[in-house]
């Protein structure tokens, strides 16, 4: 067979012929491009949509940031400078830069102090955010309510410090005595604390210096972006504990808790939060004993995180939900009470569920500060619509300065939301 | 080894009350109910103290009075003469008016943009997560106020439609876009427009009707009848064939201008567009988050299997993906719904008088009644969302997976 054609074969090739390239369409952008942009006729039209979309707003908004203007008083100076070209007049971020993230009242000498206590939040968020991190830097996130209560609103460093022992003082007593009993634990550890600050309030009211370290500064003067972060953060940090409580007590057994639970966390959510700061306004004053007034700031405070626990309360209670029946009989098997079967099994693994839906409830309570500004409070949207825009040098300066509030919004939500994703991925162990 | 015995009757002991978990449920629900009782007791006299202090009494007499102000927007017959409670009525309709519509076009605007977003087309892709990223983490009375300077500040005012040569012109001579509002034109209903109203509600009942039919015949013959063309020449033709027999009935009233100021046609005031548009665009984006995730939540794998039944993409879409994704886009899309009927109380900011800007914004202010006013509010509010979420959960009922 094999030598029968042999003479026939005029060539044998013997050597490979080196690969020739693809065709253009099929390689780098082009091909790229074909697949991604053009790979059909409804394909193609969508494309050139979003390209005439994208040339709009870049026509409408980067003449607009290049011509802008960052360096004058005012508004009529600003228009001078331009001579009718279109562009921002962003001196009015430059010039009200203060009132926009202190608020107009806060004393200008201490503006370090709240700089401080941001900064200073990083450090004290880094332990909680990040696993990783050596367990000891709790510390820090543990003192830092004190010390950003002491560096924002100033007076006698007596109050935050004996607020401190009130909290070290009944922790000790609960781990004297949850050895015993839960419960008894904690009634103790409740009756110490108080005692403590009642204690600690007499002793700062008798030997409060005439002249803190640190200038007070009362709470109306809190103001512009700081505020929206007070709010935040605080509610944000008291509203998980009770949020827990609140799921805890709705999956409960015990009828009044479950009820009393249901009705709150179904109210809070049935309505706006602006109703609830209505309360915190006008309402509240009415359910106080005659004679107290305590601050706005403070009532909002309350209101916001009650609206907030109520929410999270719901994702917890999700969490709580989705583990499987038998981690609940694994703790009682193992004779494992109530409280304990909650912290050393159940609440670990339903709050690492529950992560992702409580950071988004997050970047919703920092949005949903912003709404105190309905209430004439003078945070960073308050600071827009009232001082800034009712001013003779800046009426009419809409789209730098809710821009920048928008802008300022969107990094702090954005950022979150990404380290939710980034969390997510770290937590996902494969099993829920 | 220990047996386990019930503990002897009869020997209680107080300590059983913290320690015996027959009775620590009891204790604890015990020592709830005292607190409560004491917190509630305590408030409850406060408030009475408070308001003798303040010389008030708790009555809803206020609802009766003269409310003594003007609302831009109404739905019902109102003026500064009627009572608060007709301005309470205003505000409530106001804000199902806002809810409704900001409902409607949010899910629109979600629709598309969850689809868009899965689109393989990568820069249309990117452009609706940068949609979607951009409303969801701004706060959205930031977008309600931006929306409304647009409105206010950059549309011309009335006077720039007159003259010879106008700055502004109105769009298709029926349409005028002014600083304080949009202006559309009304439909006026003259004789006879009642047959032509009822010649397009038989033709939405025989659509229904040819549709039922059509399927009826695919199932009993195989026979596939066409639907898109003639749904739709059934749906218009009759209608407008009535219209030109009868006459042209139904006229519009084209907005006009007289004076200072646009005068025939409907208003929509530029609160209510600034608080409408910013409202759904905002929801918009998160409903687009639960389109992706519902369609996502669809395995593959039943896109496969259909294709392998042999079925077409755009049956494969209708009729085995969308069915499954919409158990999973319904309950977050209803309650997106809330969440927007709860935002439109936001209309305080930009001066739309919904419920929470007449009786709790300009009414509690006059008349001082601040808790009854907060209360029937906040009534007001959870009537909806019970009623909604009532509804919502009979749904999931519905289209819950039949188990085992």
């Amino acid at each position: 067979m094999s030598d029968t054609h042999a003479q026939s074969v005029a060539f044998v090739r013997d050597t490979e012929i080196p690969a020739s390239p693809p065709p253009v369409a099929q390689t780098g952008a082009v091909r790229w491009m074909r697949e991604n942009l053009f790979s059909t006729w409804v394909n193609a039209l969508l494309t050139v949509a979003a390209l005439y979309a994208i040339y709009l707003i870049g026509v409408a908004i980067l003449p607009w940031l290049i011509n802008g203007v960052w360096t004058t008083p005012s508004l009529t100076a600003c228009r001078e400078v331009l001579q009718g070209k279109v562009g921002g007049c962003f001196s009015v971020l430059t010039e009200r830069w203060n009132q926009l993230l202190f608020g107009f009242t806060y004393p200008s000498d201490q503006y370090w102090r709240p700089g401080i206590a941001f900064l200073l939040l990083f450090a004290a968020a880094a332990p909680v955010m990040f696993f990783k991190l050596p367990r000891k830097l709790l510390i820090i996130t543990a003192l830092y309510p004190f010390v950003a209560y002491y560096l924002i609103w100033g007076g006698t460093i007596l109050t935050p410090v004996f607020a401190l022992l009130g909290f070290v003082a009944g922790y000790a007593a609960y781990a004297r005595l949850v050895k015993g009993s839960f419960a008894l634990g904690i009634f103790a550890a409740v009756a110490v604390a108080a005692l403590t600050w009642w204690i600690g309030g007499m002793i700062t009211d008798a030997v409060a210096p005439a002249q803190p370290w640190l200038e007070e500064v009362p709470s109306r003067d809190m103001g512009g972006f700081m505020l929206n972060m007070i709010l935040g953060v605080t509610c944000l940090s008291l509203s998980i504990p009770l949020g827990i409580l609140l799921a805890l007590g709705r999956q409960s057994n015990l009828p009044l808790i479950k009820a009393v639970c249901v009705v709150f966390i179904e109210f809070i959510r049935g309505v706006p939060l602006i109703t609830l700061l209505f309360v915190a306004n006008v309402v509240l004053a009415y359910f106080l004993p005659p004679g107290t007034s305590f601050d706005l700031i403070l009532r909002v405070i309350i209101m916001i995180t009650l609206f907030a626990s109520a929410y999270i309360a719901e994702v917890i209670r999700g969490g709580l939900a989705a583990l499987p029946k038998g981690q609940y009989e694994a703790g009682d098997s193992l004779g494992l009470d109530y409280p304990q079967a909650m912290r050393l099994i159940i609440l670990p693994q339903a709050l690492k569920i529950s992560i992702p839906g409580i950071v988004n409830i997050a970047v919703g309570l920092f949005k949903d500060t912003t709404l105190v500004s309905v209430i004439s409070m003078f945070d960073l949207v308050g600071m827009i619509r009232g001082p800034i825009l009712a001013s003779a040098e800046w009426n009419g300066v809409y789209w730098e300065l809710f821009g920048f509030a928008a802008l300022l919004f969107f990094v702090v939500c954005y950022g979150i939301s990404k380290y939710s994703q980034w969390l997510e991925r770290q937590l996902s162990t494969g099993h829920r | 080894m220990t047996t386990y015995t019930d503990p002897e009757k009869g020997g209680f002991h107080v300590s059983q009350l913290l320690s015996d978990t027959r009775y620590r449920a009891i204790t604890f629900q015990v020592i709830v109910f005292i607190l409560l009782s004491l917190v509630l007791w305590r408030l409850g006299s406060n408030l009475v103290t408070n308001l003798r202090t303040a010389g008030l009494t708790f009555s809803f007499g206020f609802l009766a009075d003269t409310a003594g102000y003007d609302v831009g927007q109404t739905l019902i017959p109102y003026s500064s003469q009627s009572s608060n409670w007709q301005a309470a009525k205003v505000g409530i309709l106001n804000t199902l008016l806002v809810a409704v519509l900001g409902c409607i076009t949010a899910t629109i605007f979600g629709v598309t943009a969850g689809v868009l977003r899965l689109s393989k087309n990568w820069i249309v892709s990117r452009l609706m997560a940068a949609y979607v990223e951009a409303f969801r983490n701004v706060p959205v009375l930031i977008w309600i106020l931006i929306i409304y300077a647009i409105m206010t500040v950059s549309l011309p005012a009335p006077s720039a439609f007159r003259g010879e040569t106008p700055d502004s012109t109105m769009l298709a001579g029926l349409f005028a876009f002014t600083n304080r509002g949009i202006y559309i034109p009304a439909p006026i209903w003259n004789a006879g427009s009642g047959i032509v109203a009822g010649v397009f509600v038989l033709s939405i009942a025989a659509v229904f009707a040819y549709r039922a039919y059509a399927k009826k015949q695919l199932f009993d013959s195989g026979r596939l009848l066409p639907m898109g063309w003639p749904s739709l020449l059934i749906l218009f033709v009759p209608t407008i064939a009535a219209f030109f027999l009868l006459g042209r009935p139904v006229g519009l009233d084209i907005p006009a201008l007289r004076g200072f100021n646009f005068a025939g046609g409907i208003k929509i005031g530029a609160p209510l567009i600034a608080l409408w548009f910013a409202l759904s665009i905002y929801t918009g984006a998160f409903i687009a988050e639960n389109v992706r995730a519902g369609i996502q939540a669809v395995s593959q794998g039943q896109t496969e299997a259909a294709a392998a039944l042999g079925l077409r993409p755009g049956r494969i879409m209708s009729l085995v993906i969308l069915p499954q994704a919409m158990r999973v886009i319904i309950p977050p899309l209803i309650s997106q719904y809330l969440n927007l009927t709860k935002n439109s109380s936001l209309a305080i900011a930009v001066g739309y008088a919904d419920i929470t800007a007449t009786l709790g914004g300009i009414t509690l202010n006059q008349t001082g009644r601040a808790i009854e006013c907060v209360l029937l509010l906040m009534l007001f509010y959870l009537a909806i969302s019970l009623t909604i979420s009532g509804l919502m959960n009979i749904y999931n009922n519905s289209v819950r997976l039949k188990e085992r």
